[in-house]
């Protein structure tokens, strides 16, 4: 695990062969883990470029550790087009607001810098993503969709999910992680059970990272 | 793993899933669509499995529908938040209005036993003024019930679920001792403890459906704290390992993965079975009364679908209320940091409550009540959570660092019934070619006036307890109730006292929808006392003669 966690040494998947996790976890996450080798499907071409730029700003990832497939987590949400149950109304499906969502970004980019968005650096995008989070834009490639409830709706909620159900930043937050049918014991503060990850107070990293590697 | 569960029905060939046993299944008595059985029920969930249960247990002969699927939830409950998702209502409903709800996840389920398949399991009683929020409490409408038949119902429920609370609860008349002893208390129910003594009021271990013994063949919860992804251990007191074994034991058939699409009417008015679709097939059950339990949104969807050219404004919908009055519970809370590690993963999320606001009327600048909860959320509703603050990038991840250190405090609170917050058909088409439910939302001034005093509460509760940092999350809902409502006259509500329609007197409904307020709580419970009750009107009409 990466720097910027306290809780550097702890894998839940070392856990994956304890009695924490049952059969059907087994096999819900180890299909999960295999979202590094998609191919996009729904977001395609440029799209496919812009999302992986968008979601770089979105979660941004420490470079000392592999990055968690995140644009290939969404597209394979949107290949399967899964939905969440209800949609504001002034929004159109999940495919097809993803489909002008990127697009749009794409064209506000263009419009304001010359250049796609996959090929702004980091200020910029952030920048820009701060002015369609405030609904600060208005190219016609929106097609309608007010772009600040396209980022409130689609981007943070779908992106954000995507990473966190991923077990690699259940470890960066120390989240304990399934736990069928082993459960919890130890309920109140500053306990913990030992197959839960140790947060390394200040000058006790070295510690926390030995006892982190033993967590099973 | 068995073959997905939502590819080929399991309840057929006179047998159904055994959710006890892997693999296991148990016997299942089957009618055939040309046979007049006495009951169709649509929905399994809190309130038609219960009915289901009931009734077959009386002697009718009853055939239940439910559109989800039949899990085996030993085997097939992952512990994971994006899996099973595979529990919720997740087909397309469209929300618009000036605060449009976000329904999904967080409200409502399909499958055999509904949403308390992955619902929190805390179960609560009605205050008795509620059931007169009109007359006695000057707001709302008046329930046409007596509190203290609900009480005994409620007492009822919470044996056959073996609820798990303490031995006196704090507010309320007496009630006697919970069947199950209360769970033990995680950090994050603490720190609601420590907020509520320091301000003076009353808190208590939360009354929840979840074993905290063994029971048959199911073993006590084990505290592992992803009960609204659904729970692998059977602890869980859900309708699908509670009511739905009854009800097979007593001779129901359950029919999963078939989704009701109109109920039918002849000239006399009166109801003659249902149109479903099941494995790739419209049929038609006959059945000699028909009840919809489709919860708050499906049910009114499926009364307006189900207009004739007698009934064009949709079936038992001559008051023009069907669809209206939809309303949810408030659902906002306060969020802090706290020094200590309180890994609120760990254990049922709502451990410890406070009724306080719910009891009492002084202070208040607005009708109506709340209770609040601990929390414990798991990481991805809590990321959402943060994106539901506007947060992303560094920060979020920054604030995500503080997970196992954050605590909150979340409402349940009253909002206020209003015609114009409503259920009709939108344009669009779901996978059935049905079209989809259109649902209008609007706070008032009331629910915001209620909401602000929660948060103003909740930040000093949570302050007191020692949490820094503190923020709010405004924007969230829960529940949902009104849309068929209940009441004495049939020009003010949909269905009298015994969820009877006014309008159609062999149709029936049973579930959140016949709500005229919802309270400061959660609604399980009551939807499951009512339904206790109406089986035993059903009874009592049958055996004069009445039905
Ligand atoms: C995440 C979550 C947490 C919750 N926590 C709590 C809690 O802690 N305490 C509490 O009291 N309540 C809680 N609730 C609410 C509670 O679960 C519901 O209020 C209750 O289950 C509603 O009962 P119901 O019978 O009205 O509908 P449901 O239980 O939702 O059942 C309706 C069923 O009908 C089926 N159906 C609908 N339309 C059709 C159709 N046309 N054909 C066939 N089938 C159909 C659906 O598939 C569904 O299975 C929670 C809900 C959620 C979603
Ligand atoms: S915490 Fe208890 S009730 Fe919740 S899912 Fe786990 S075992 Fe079931």
């Amino acid at each position: 695990m990466s720097a910027d966690t306290r809780y550097r040494g702890y894998d839940v998947l070392d856990k994956r062969d304890t009695p924490s996790w049952d059969a059907v976890t087994r096999a819900v996450i180890d299909e999960r883990l295999t979202a590094a080798d998609h191919l996009p499907q729904v977001a395609t071409g440029a799209a496919w470029r812009v999302l992986r730029a968008l979601c770089t700003c979105i979660v941004p990832q420490p470079a000392d550790r592999p990055a968690v497939p995140l644009a290939a987590l969404l597209d394979r949400r949107l290949a399967a087009n899964r939905g969440d149950g209800f949609r504001d109304a002034r929004l159109p499906p999940l495919r097809e607001a993803w489909r002008i969502g990127l697009d749009a970004l794409d064209a506000e980019s263009r419009h304001g810098h010359g250049r796609g968005f996959a090929d702004l650096d980091d200020e910029a995008r952030i920048d820009l993503l701060h002015r369609v989070q405030h609904g600060a834009c208005a190219d016609p490639a929106w097609r309608g969709m007010p772009p600040a409830l396209f980022f409130s709706h689609r981007v943070l909620p779908d992106l954000l999910s995507a990473y966190y159900a991923h077990p690699q930043a259940w470890s960066e937050i120390g989240f304990g992680g399934p736990a069928n049918p082993r459960g919890y014991v130890r309920m109140v503060a500053n306990r913990r059970d030992p197959w839960e990850p140790v947060e390394a107070r200040p000058g006790e990293e070295a510690r926390a990272y030995r006892e982190n590697r033993r967590v099973r | 793993m068995c073959a997905d569960a939502r590819e080929r029905p399991r309840g057929a060939h006179g047998r159904a899933p055994d959710v006890f046993r892997r693999g296991g299944w148990v016997p299942m008595r089957e009618y055939d669509d040309r046979d007049a059985v006495d009951f169709a029920i649509v929905g399994t969930g809190a309130g038609g499995a219960t009915l289901a249960c009931r009734l077959a247990e009386l002697g009718f002969r009853v055939v239940a529908f439910d559109a989800g699927a039949w899990w085996r939830p030993l085997e097939e409950f992952a512990s994971d938040e994006e899996h099973q998702a595979k529990l919720y209502w997740t087909d397309d409903r469209l929300c618009d209005g000036a605060d449009p709800v976000r329904l999904g996840s967080n409200n409502s389920g399909k499958a055999v036993g509904g949403s308390t398949v992955h619902f929190a399991m805390v179960s609560l009683r009605f205050r008795p003024e509620w059931f007169k929020a009109r007359s006695q409490l000057g707001y709302g409408a008046d329930w046409p019930l007596d509190w203290r038949e609900m009480w005994r119902y409620y007492a009822r429920v919470e044996r056959a679920l073996r609820i798990a609370g303490p031995v006196r609860y704090p507010w309320g008349p007496h009630r006697g001792r919970y069947p199950y002893r209360a769970h033990e208390l995680n950090e994050a129910a603490l720190v609601l403890a420590r907020g509520a003594e320091a301000l003076g009021i009353r808190w208590t271990p939360t009354p929840l459906a979840t074993l905290s013994a063994p029971r048959g063949p199911a073993h006590p919860c084990v505290y592992r704290g992803f009960c609204v992804s659904g729970c692998a251990t059977n602890a869980k007191q859900s309708a699908l390992v509670t009511w739905i074994p009854r009800a097979l034991a007593a001779g129901a058939e359950i029919r999963d993965l078939a989704m009701v699409g109109r109920v039918a009417v002849d000239g006399a008015d009166r109801a003659t079975g249902v149109e479903y679709l099941r494995e790739g097939r419209w049929r038609f059950q006959r059945a000699r009364n028909v009840v919809v339990a489709g919860y708050a949104v499906e049910t009114p969807r499926l009364l307006l679908l189900s207009a004739t050219g007698r009934h064009p404004q949709g079936l038992a919908n001559s008051s023009g209320l069907l669809g209206r009055y939809f309303t949810v519970h408030a659902n906002q809370a306060v969020w802090g940091t706290m020094d200590d590690e309180i890994r609120s993963y760990k254990g049922p999320p709502s451990l410890a409550i406070t009724e306080h606001w719910n009891y009492a009327d002084e202070g208040k600048d607005f009708f109506g009540g709340y209770c609040y909860m601990s929390q414990g959320p798991l990481p991805v509703v809590w990321a959402v959570t943060q994106g539901g603050r506007g947060l992303w990038g560094k920060p979020l991840r920054a604030e995500m660092q503080k997970y196992n250190h954050q605590a909150g405090l979340k409402i349940v609170g009253e909002t206020l019934p209003q015609a114009d917050n409503r259920v009709t058909l939108a344009d669009t088409k779901d996978a059935y070619g049905l079209p989809v439910a259109r649902v209008t939302h609007a706070y008032c001034d009331n629910d915001r006036r209620l909401i602000a005093h929660s948060m103003d509460f909740m930040s000093r509760a949570l302050a007191a307890a020692g949490a820094r940092d503190l923020w709010r999350e405004t924007d969230d809902t829960c529940h949902m109730a009104g849309t068929a409502r209940m009441g004495d006259d049939p020009h003010c509500s949909v269905v009298d006292a015994d969820c009877r329609s006014w309008d159609i007197r062999n149709l029936w409904i049973c579930d959140g929808s016949v709500f005229p307020t919802v309270g400061g709580v959660n609604p399980s419970l009551t939807i499951q006392a009512l339904a206790l009750r109406t089986a035993d009107r059903i009874a009592a009409l049958a055996g004069r003669g009445e039905l």
